[in-house]
């Protein structure tokens, strides 16, 4: 097992290498002359010349990446040209709101998701299988960033039952970073009003984005229940007089639900690229939030190191759920993929 | 033609297939389906915001225009992208797919392993960045959602490619001295086509949803367009006000990418008939 996790994280560097040059290559080619990009348009030949000699852009192509790299992996992202701040505080500052906001909507859609789909599985091609196959079907093509809005206006602004935007009410501050992570911090810091707040602020857009996770994850639990009631052992298992709804909760979920957990890796994926839609209608601090603003700002450096991080934190998770999944079912690792 | 019966045969499917018709009659035929087709571009103060009513069924915008037909317009700009993106993405993806796939050797790992780089990111995010970089546009979202896709189909073909390879029909097409690029294109390519098809299919889906996204955030279409995604982000400054503002773009967008989803869901049954609509993609 030890040996699986080592060679699963070993695979993952190439990866994580390859995307250092592509972020490398695409910020030296496509701007053209990167130099005249960060001068703006206003800039006189010697100012574009200047800040070449500054970023060391008349260095050979092979040094700069080199240089990049070595960067790159100090955790030295550059400065922001929109704030004049280090690129890689910015985001360390702001990376913990994202991951909040993506673990409670996995954990969402993971709670729900399991149990509809084994529901929709032990009821198929029943009444209750074509609710979750509507539903499965329309979570995947309904807009967040819509949704989001349409939560709003239904929670925030009419009912007024569930605050606007934020991650915690303004007057009550924040508690003392620990983990960053508000619903963890206010806990430590033993504020129950702290705590009730961030759960309050947390659950729309949370709702928003685990609606397409909770989609697919139903959608694969159902498949996989379906496939493992077709098993010999469940025949068996009938046969010696085990209920059903024992036998399907126990039995066939842990052997159906492997393909789930590598769902959820892939989804990470699709639920940070959903966070950088409902961070922005929910004005939330995160890294979706400080992508939106590198963009409109043409702040590329700090666009760039999103890019990384996230593909980063991308690669740490399926390694993670990888490890996970041979965990759960040791043959995994024993077929050595 | 099996195909298609397979798909009238599942009611949901169809349900897909008629949303997706729907829609390309709308965008073929838009500027005389829509009631007002000079709302695109043009602005009437007079009548801003105004509740759908009989005169405006789904009200009227932040400048007056009527949302029913900047909505029917839109159709076809959301369309047209999706089939550019997604035929580029062909394009780029099924070359690469069947090179990779045919040959082992350094090319093919390269092939692969830039593949692999692309996959590593989620795609909203490499297109974000390279939108960016490139100067933000529609035309700049279409060349980043593209650069961004081909991937998925360059590992769709590439892994029929490698299953085909070893078929028997392949070895005695190459016994009898068929070229290699005869085999690709006539023989292996046909067999990965409706794999092709499904990933194309639910690539359309993707795309619309992902550009109106782009839209929203302001790095694809621009102000006039009549873009769903530019449309709600737009309506945000109106509410609660103008609830049916934001209200009929999205769910325009729902609905012509759930029909792409249900369609694809259906092309994979029948592409597939062991995998009975339960693996996803």
């Amino acid at each position: 097992m030890a040996l699986y996790i080592l060679r699963r994280v070993l695979l993952a560097l190439p990866a994580l290498l390859g995307l250092i040059l592509l972020t490398f290559v695409l910020s030296r080619v496509i701007p053209g002359d990167p130099a005249a990009a960060l001068a703006g348009d206003a800039a006189t030949p010697a100012q574009i010349a200047a800040i070449r000699a500054q970023y060391g852009l008349d260095r050979p192509i092979l040094e700069q990446a080199v240089v990049h790299l070595r960067q790159v992996v100090t955790g030295d992202f550059g400065t922001s040209a929109f704030s004049g701040r280090p690129v890689a505080e910015e985001i360390w500052q702001r990376l913990p709101a994202t991951l909040e906001l993506t673990f409670a909507a996995l954990l969402l859609a993971t709670l729900l998701g399991i149990p509809l789909g084994l529901v929709a599985a032990l009821d198929h091609n029943g009444p209750v299988d074509h609710v979750v196959r509507l539903l499965s079907v329309g979570g995947l093509a309904i807009a967040g960033f819509w949704l989001a809005i349409m939560l709003q206006l239904v929670f925030a602004m009419d009912l007024d039952i569930l605050p606007l935007r934020g991650r915690i009410d303004v007057p009550l501050g924040l508690p003392p970073r620990v983990t960053g992570l508000l619903l963890v911090d206010s806990l430590l810091a033993g504020r129950p009003d702290m705590f009730w707040s961030a759960c309050r602020h947390v659950v729309l857009p949370a709702v928003t984005l685990a609606l397409p996770a909770l989609a697919t994850i139903a959608r694969f639990t159902r498949s996989g229940v379906l496939e493992t009631l077709q098993k010999d052992f469940v025949l068996y298992a009938r046969a010696a007089g085990y209920g059903r709804v024992r036998l399907a909760a126990i039995y066939v979920l842990r052997n159906a639900v492997t393909v789930t957990v590598t769902q959820i890796g892939l989804l990470f994926g699709a639920l940070i690229s959903g966070a950088v839609a409902v961070e922005a209608v929910f004005d939330w601090p995160g890294l979706g939030t400080y992508a939106v603003q590198a963009i409109l700002s043409a702040d590329y450096k700090a666009l760039l190191a999103v890019t990384l991080v996230v593909g980063a934190v991308y690669a740490v998770v399926n390694v993670a759920v990888d490890v996970a999944q041979a965990i759960i079912d040791p043959r995994v690792a024993e077929d050595g993929r | 033609m099996t195909a298609l019966r397979h798909i009238l045969r599942d009611p949901v499917a169809t349900f897909g297939l008629l949303l997706v018709l729907a829609a390309v009659v709308v965008a073929l035929f838009a500027p005389w389906l829509a009631p007002y087709p000079d709302d695109a571009f043009e602005s009437h103060l007079l009548q801003r915001l105004r509740a759908p009513s009989a005169e405006f069924p789904f009200g009227t915008d932040n400048l007056g225009r009527d949302i029913l037909s900047r909505v029917i317009l839109g159709t076809r700009d959301a369309l047209t992208v999706a089939l550019a993106v997604v035929g580029a993405a062909i394009a780029i993806g099924v070359p690469v797919g069947l090179l990779a796939g045919w040959r082992e050797g350094w090319l093919a790992e390269t092939l692969m392993r830039v593949t692999d780089v692309f996959l590593a990111v989620p795609q909203l995010i490499l297109a974000l960045a390279l939108g960016q970089l490139m100067a933000p546009g529609i035309g700049t979202a279409m060349v980043a959602l593209a650069l961004t896709y081909w991937p998925f189909f360059a590992r769709t073909v590439f892994a029929e490619t490698r299953r085909l390879r070893g078929a028997l029909f392949v070895d005695a097409l190459a016994g009898i001295g068929a070229h290699p690029a005869r085999i690709l294109l006539l023989h292996v390519l046909p067999n990965a086509a409706p794999a092709i098809l499904v990933r194309a299919t639910i690539g359309m889906g993707f795309t619309i949803l992902t550009a109106a996204l782009l839209g929203f955030l302001g790095v694809g279409a621009a102000p006039p367009s009549p873009d769903w995604g530019l449309m709600v982000s737009e309506a945000r400054q109106h509410l609660p006000e103008a609830w049916w503002f934001p209200t009929f773009p999205g769910l325009a967008i729902l609905l012509l990418v759930l029909g792409f989803n249900l369609l694809g869901d259906g092309l994979r049954d029948a592409a597939d008939p062991r995998l009975r609509r339960s693996r996803g993609h």
